[in-house]
């Protein structure tokens, strides 16, 4: 009979018999119904505590911290003085050891970020095209793990590495690298009395630090270079220069420009780096920390951090230009 | 992608790519071993276990160790709740103001520590508030909430929409359609969010130097045997510890967040 | 002007002029129709007309910006899907992958507190009903897709829903398990006696399985009909064109073919074609045309003839009326057919 099973399972009622089981009338599924019909009530819940976290917490401290820089410190009582005004800015613009500093962390940030691109790019490249997904995996878990490992234990294991008498001498001298080694060390600005305290040490740990930032996303950025692009090339007669040069390297741009934000970003903020292992020249991040500490000259530590934010943000904004977030 | 086989020559940079990010953390396991504790003689003379006893019976060691592990552990709990509600409302599609809240979102990474840390220093001390466990816990936080938020957002992006349908069409609400059907889903992106959180937590040195007072986690301690090296070799086991400690965690996340399509 | 049937009392589901907009565009506009009880009843219209929205509706995921939706004579607006008594199957199954069939066909009762034992009674029963009784134990993963279609229409029937809604479920199959699931769903709900309403954009399979059809195009229905009327009698050049391929002749062409303006259908199957100057049977209406394009598709042909001026009619002739011997690729022919054959469209 058509209708007999129908009615059996109790097949027609306009309202389901919602008053048995767990959901019926319960407190707890009239909250369900009510945040149902009004999403936007459950969209403010869920967001008001994380946003009230993040908005007093960081947002708030970011004010802070503009506000700071907008302030100045009076130099007799070496207090800072509540008052809006230019002067921090202008101490950090006019006075020209300042300005070297500026100059002197963006030149290594620069530095830096071409240095990772050249020596991240052979094995992003490797990655991409050549290793089976085997090979790929390995590789992947080979750069990512560096990449997690302890910040502070990486700096520290260099500064033994460039240690007067340490391994990087040894290995030099194995080598029988060791004419070249103090040529380096002789160069003027870049060279100093071991690499443990020149830029040119700094610069290879920077370079060490940051360089899975550059390779995974370029290696992301090469994965989706087809290989037919490639063949495609060749076939038209490109040599293999060629076709790295107006294929490849246009292809892979957006993963340089995303790998390049982090470089950049983090060589221009870092503070540690700078102090472990290098020359007497101080950097942004050096200066911060130190004006916050021992001199407690909060507003020039702030107008001092803002200069990293400001050239992020310009460095972002091109980036962006160059399909960095795309390819993020 | 196909792969071809490699010229020599690169596979070669390749490989000696990936060795240079490698030695200089071995090197370190390696120096934890060895007998000669003054100088950083290469190769190291001998090997011995003796600094691993010595590090063992340093109270600064542990409690430094202890304060470090509450610390990751309150943040990441609170980094797990607030990351994971922001995430469900992130998820939905354009509502006003969003691009602006994912902006927010988005800055506790992209700004480098050092803004962070002073931000945070500056505010502190604008309210007047005391630095220490607390105000350490709230640098921490601000960035492992990041982290969770990622981690589940993804997951949750992968979640067809019709399984939250079909579930409310069985008649499921709201709350038990969570339990039943999203729960499990984004179980392993928790996991793996809040192990990355604890281990970024564990690890962080940059901003805690500025919010923590008086207080020293590993870090501050790792930081400060830098420049005051006391005994070298001890500092080497501390380093061993600190890498075998968060590499745990982020091999598990790495495991559980995975797609599955890369698996060989 | 109204294009929908009259209202019925005692309907399973009633559209009072439902708006449903989506930004500025209207996805639903202005629809009423009601749905019979017990009445396999089919929407059909090519993707965004408005036909999966209308499904939507009834099943809560969306509220109408306008109007009423009502289920068994009761104003729906305001209650959650959980809480209306309607099941859908969906397009892409929606299964859960953490849990075994069993469990997914259990899901419904397992919400409403029914015990264990009981709700995996009821489970297997439906698993019964869809012939996937061994599966029972296997994740949804490890099925094929007609399989996991049937635990979809299982988990949705357990519950036993007023009204069953079905979106576009057999898209993803393949044609001769599509046409087996046709036949399987239709015996289906002559058995249960529920009141089905069935999504799709192939009129081929509303045309088999429903009772009636309600025709949808840019948010309006243009014609709710039976299957034969919509076929035989379209009313509007789309429904024509949709429902079954007829020609619409319309403009200059009608003028000098049927001798009056306007719009009008005529079947590609009511066509038939003879020799150029052969004389034309009284009552038939026709025009002189070439052959273009000749397609075998086994049991018939569709043949493409244009005019002089330009138009094209396609006609489909039975292998049984020799047609393929007769005419070549280039031929002069006139095609013609019988005045009742013809339909009067009303203008777009």
């Amino acid at each position: 009979m058509p209708g007999a099973f129908a009615s059996e399972m109790g097949f027609g009622n306009p309202r389901r018999s919602s008053a048995s089981g767990p959901g019926g009338h319960s407190p707890l599924r009239r909250v369900s119904s009510l945040l149902y019909r009004r999403s936007t009530l459950y969209l403010f819940l869920l967001l008001l505590p994380p946003l009230l976290w993040l908005g007093t917490v960081y947002l708030g401290s970011l004010f802070t911290l503009l506000m700071q820089s907008f302030y100045a410190i009076d130099e007799f009582t070496a207090t800072v003085v509540p008052k809006l005004t230019l002067a921090t800015y202008e101490q950090l613009f006019r006075h020209p050891a300042n300005v070297d500093i500026i100059l002197r962390t963006l030149a290594m940030a620069v530095a830096v970020t071409i240095a990772c691109a050249l020596v991240a790019f052979p094995i992003a490249n490797y990655m991409a095209r050549y290793a089976t997904p085997r090979m790929r995996a390995f590789f992947y878990v080979g750069v990512m793990l560096p990449m997690w490992t302890s910040y502070l234990v990486k700096v520290y294991a260099w500064r033994l590495i460039l240690a007067k008498q340490g391994i990087a001498s040894w290995f030099a001298a194995t080598l029988g690298l060791d004419g070249v080694l103090e040529a380096a060390l002789a160069t003027p600005v870049i060279g100093g009395p071991s690499l443990a305290s020149s830029y040119l040490g700094m610069f290879i740990v920077f370079v060490y630090m940051w360089l899975p930032f550059m390779i995974l996303p370029l290696h992301a950025a090469l994965e989706r270079v087809p290989q037919n692009l490639l063949q495609a090339s060749a076939d038209l007669g490109a040599r293999p220069r060629q076709t790295f040069r107006s294929v490849v390297l246009p292809l892979a741009l957006p993963g340089l420009a995303a790998g390049s934000v982090f470089t950049f970003s983090l060589t221009l903020g870092d503070y540690i780096i700078p102090s472990v292992v290098g020359a007497p020249g101080y950097f942004i991040g050096m200066m911060v920390f130190q004006q916050q500490g021992t001199a407690g000259n909060i507003p020039l530590a702030a107008a001092f951090s803002v200069v990293p934010i400001v050239l992020i943000a310009i460095y972002l904004a091109l980036a962006k230009r160059a399909g960095a977030f795309d390819a993020l | 992608m196909p792969s071809e086989r490699a010229p020599l020559g690169q596979k070669l940079a390749a490989f000696a790519g990936l060795a240079f990010l490698h030695f200089p953390v071995l090197i370190i396991v390696l120096y934890a071993f060895t007998t000669e504790d003054r100088t950083y003689q290469f190769p190291p003379p001998g090997l011995t276990l003796r600094w691993f006893e010595a590090a063992f019976a340093r109270d600064d060691i542990w409690t430094a160790l202890g304060l470090s592990l509450q610390v990751a552990a309150v943040a990441t709990l609170i980094a797990l709740f607030l990351g994971t509600l922001a995430a469900f409302a992130l998820v939905r599609s354009g509502f006003r103001g969003k691009e602006a809240i994912t902006l927010l979102f988005v800055l506790p990474i992209a700004l480098p520590g050092i803004v962070t840390g002073i931000a945070l220093l500056s505010a502190i001390r604008t309210a007047g508030l005391g630095a220490g466990f607390w105000t350490i816990v709230m640098g921490h936080a601000t960035f492992c909430i990041v982290i969770v938020h990622n981690n589940v957002i993804a997951r949750l992006r992968r979640l067809p929409a019709s399984w939250i349908e079909a579930s409310m069409d069985l008649g499921a609400d709201g709350w038990q359609t969570f339990r039943h059907v999203l729960l499990p889903q984004i179980a392993t992106a928790l996991l793996a969010g809040g192990m990355l959180a604890f281990a970024l937590s564990f690890d962080e040195i940059i901003v805690t130097l500025f919010t923590a007072g008086h207080e020293r986690t590993l870090p501050i301690w790792f930081f400060n045997e830098l420049f005051r090296p006391r005994e070298r070799p001890i500092t080497n086991v501390v380093a061993v510890v600190v890498v075998a400690v968060t590499l745990v965690p982020i091999m598990l996340a790495y495991h559980l967040t995975r797609p599955k399509e890369q698996k060989d | 002007m109204k294009p929908d049937a009259a209202p019925l009392a005692g309907a399973a589901v009633q559209f009072r002029n439902v708006t449903r907009r989506f930004g500025a565009v209207p996805a639903v506009d202005d629809v009423s129709f009601d749905v019979a009880a017990g009445e396999f009843f089919a929407l059909l219209g090519p993707s965004g007309s408005g036909k999966t929205t209308c499904l939507r509706l009834i099943a809560g995921f969306e509220r109408p910006d306008a109007g009423q939706v009502k289920i068994a004579g009761a104003d729906v607006s305001g209650v959650p899907p959980y809480e209306r008594n309607v099941n859908t199957v969906f397009q892409d199954y929606a299964l859960f992958p953490h849990m075994s069939v069993l469990e997914n066909v259990a899901y419904g009762p397992r919400m409403r507190g029914v015990a264990a034992e009981e709700r995996e009674r009821r489970a297997r029963e439906m698993l019964d009903l869809v012939q996937l009784a061994a599966m029972s134990g296997r994740a949804p993963a490890q099925l094929s897709g007609g399989q996991k279609q049937r635990v979809a229409l299982a988990r949705a029937l357990i519950n036993g829903p007023g009204v069953l809604l079905l979106d576009e479920p057999l898209g993803a199959l393949d044609l001769k398990l599509r046409e087996q699931m046709q036949t399987e769903l239709k015996a289906l709900q002559r058995r249960l006696g529920t009141t089905f309403v069935y999504v799709t954009h192939d009129q081929g399979e509303a045309l088999s399985m429903a009772d009636r059809v309600a025709v949808f195009n840019a948010g309006r229905i243009e014609q709710l009909d039976t299957p034969r009327i919509l076929y035989m009698r379209p009313r509007t050049a789309f429904v024509a064109r949709f429902v079954g391929s007829a020609n619409v002749i319309e403009g200059e062409f009608a003028r000098r073919v049927v001798g009056t303006r306007g719009a009008f259908a005529v079947r590609a199957e009511a066509i038939a074609l003879a020799e150029s100057r052969a004389a034309m049977p009284p009552d038939a209406m026709g025009c002189e045309a070439t052959i273009v394009d000749i397609l075998y598709h086994g049991a018939s042909s569709r043949w493409q003839v244009r005019t002089d001026a330009g138009e094209a009619l396609a006609v489909v002739r039975p292998e049984s009326a020799g047609g393929q011997r007769q005419f070549a690729i280039g031929a002069r022919v006139r095609a013609f057919w019988a005045r009742e054959s013809l339909v009067p469209l009303a203008d777009a």
